[in-house]
């Protein structure tokens, strides 16, 4: 019986891990171009900012909810939640890679101009290693909430670890509410101490 | 032909006047100061110089060719620009910050190594010692000298300064407007310095141009500068 849930806490936490894994990486590979794009062009900056503000302000459950009758990205099961994720983890994202380029020190942006740096040399080599830590901290964010809110995965037949706690609340069993609850607890620690320790790596300007 | 040529230019933004008519030349030796207030447009000037502007009304040629004409790029790179807040990049070490242009234009890693070697001793930074600095790690002065010696890195035969000692302290401004004269009387370049110190002014320029709400007020050399009768020259003169 411990071994069983032993067994079930190692499977449910790995499919949690490749849940919120795939979530970020997608939300990464998206969202840090588009706060490039923000800070290239500031006709787009409030309504793609605006909307990714709206968008998380959805309940979880509810944006499941809509995106199951979603043709193609919706339905039931992992790519939906996963759809989800990446949603809600956009907004701080793009939001820190467009603060991270602007808030980069106006007096070096315009010696690198004045210098003779093309728009990308100016981006590869002064903005983004100069916004990195600021960055660096929106996919850590990102990432902590990304876990909790990969629970409410189990609510659409998407896995991890929310399958215990939704097993848990509608038996009234305490461990299994914990089963669910301690590894994404612990989880989301381990993720905001090794990004944390990233991001202090990172060097600060 | 001069290197730098205004031929009446004015620049508006937004309805607003910045310059107009506008008119001079600096040629190879020369140090051209743009003196003027607050607003009246001499940082806009240097601006239009390298096509960071470019004019509403009249031609910037340099070379003989308008800046519009100029691939940007190419233009910025051939002409020097230094800062009050000089605009050091923080995460590159002194020595990369010098060698930044050289390296754009691609030059190979050792004659770059010599290169800034050889600027940072121009402008009296030991360079086995400040090499590996990083901006955060020098005083105000010593960053402005490394950010002449940036300026200078690909021997541009133009170069620009906006207020460039303006935040140091007269001890060290005193200093760098010295080494700021013997550079020029060694590297015979067409500088167009910008500066609100009438005392400045007198000191570096060969020529001082007056700016006033956008115009010139007053061209002359500093000689004839001092007996200037101008209302605002009067006032400049006055602060000395």
């Amino acid at each position: 019986m411990r071994s069983d849930l032993t067994n079930d806490i190692l499977r449910l936490t790995g499919e949690h891990v490749v849940l919120v894994g795939s979530a970020m990486l997608l939300a990464i590979l998206l969202g840090v171009p588009l706060g490039i794009l923000l800070s290239r062009r500031p006709a787009v900056r409030r309504w793609l900012l605006g909307t990714a503000s709206v968008v998380q302000t959805i309940p979880s459950l509810a944006l499941f909810g809509f995106l199951i009758p979603v043709p193609f990205i919706g339905g039931i099961g992992k790519r939906t939640v996963i759809v989800a994720l990446v949603l809600y983890a956009l907004l701080p994202i793009l939001r820190n890679t467009f603060v991270g380029i602007a808030s980069v020190d106006a007096a070096v942006c315009e010696s690198a101009v004045a210098m003779g740096m093309t728009d990308s040399q100016l981006l590869r080599q002064v903005q983004l290693p100069l916004a990195a830590r600021t960055i660096m901290s929106g996919i850590r964010v990102a990432t902590v909430t990304t876990i909790g809110t990969a629970t409410i995965a189990a609510a659409i037949g998407g896995g991890g670890l929310g399958v215990f706690i939704f097993r848990g609340v509608n038996s009234v069993d305490t461990v299994q509410i914990l089963a669910g609850a301690i590894p994404s607890a612990l989880l989301a620690l381990l993720a905001d101490g090794g990004l944390g320790w990233i991001e202090r790596k990172l060097s600060a300007a | 032909m001069s290197l730098v040529e205004f031929r009446n230019v004015s620049f508006e933004i937004a309805g607003k006047r910045i310059l107009a008519d506008l008119s001079l030349t600096v040629d190879p030796g020369e140090t051209l100061v743009l003196l003027g207030r607050s607003g009246s447009g001499k940082s806009t000037a240097l601006k239009l110089a390298n096509g960071m502007l470019f004019p509403t009304g009249g031609h910037v040629l340099i070379d003989g060719k308008s800046t519009r004409d100029w691939d940007p790029i190419r233009l910025k790179r051939r002409i020097g620009y230094v800062i009050q807040d000089v605009g050091l990049f923080p995460h590159f070490t002194v020595a990369q910050n010098v060698g930044l242009v050289p390296k754009l234009d691609g030059w190979t890693d050792p004659d770059i190594d010599r290169r800034v070697d050889q600027l940072l001793e121009k402008v009296g930074m030991p360079t086995a010692e400040f090499r590996a600095r990083y901006p955060r790690q020098l005083s105000g002065g010593q960053r402005q000298r490394v950010g002449v010696a940036r300026a200078l890195a690909a021997d541009p035969p133009i170069l620009l300064f906006d207020e460039p000692f303006g935040a140091l302290d007269p001890v060290t401004r005193l200093e760098l407007q010295r080494q700021f004269l013997d550079l020029q009387r060694e590297m015979n370049k067409a500088s167009i310095f910008v500066t609100h110190d009438v005392r400045e002014a007198l000191r570096l320029g060969t020529r001082i141009v007056l700016l006033a709400h956008g115009t010139v007020d007053t061209t002359a050399d500093p000689g004839d500068f001092q007996r200037a009768q101008s209302e605002e020259a009067r006032a400049f003169l006055a602060c000395m």
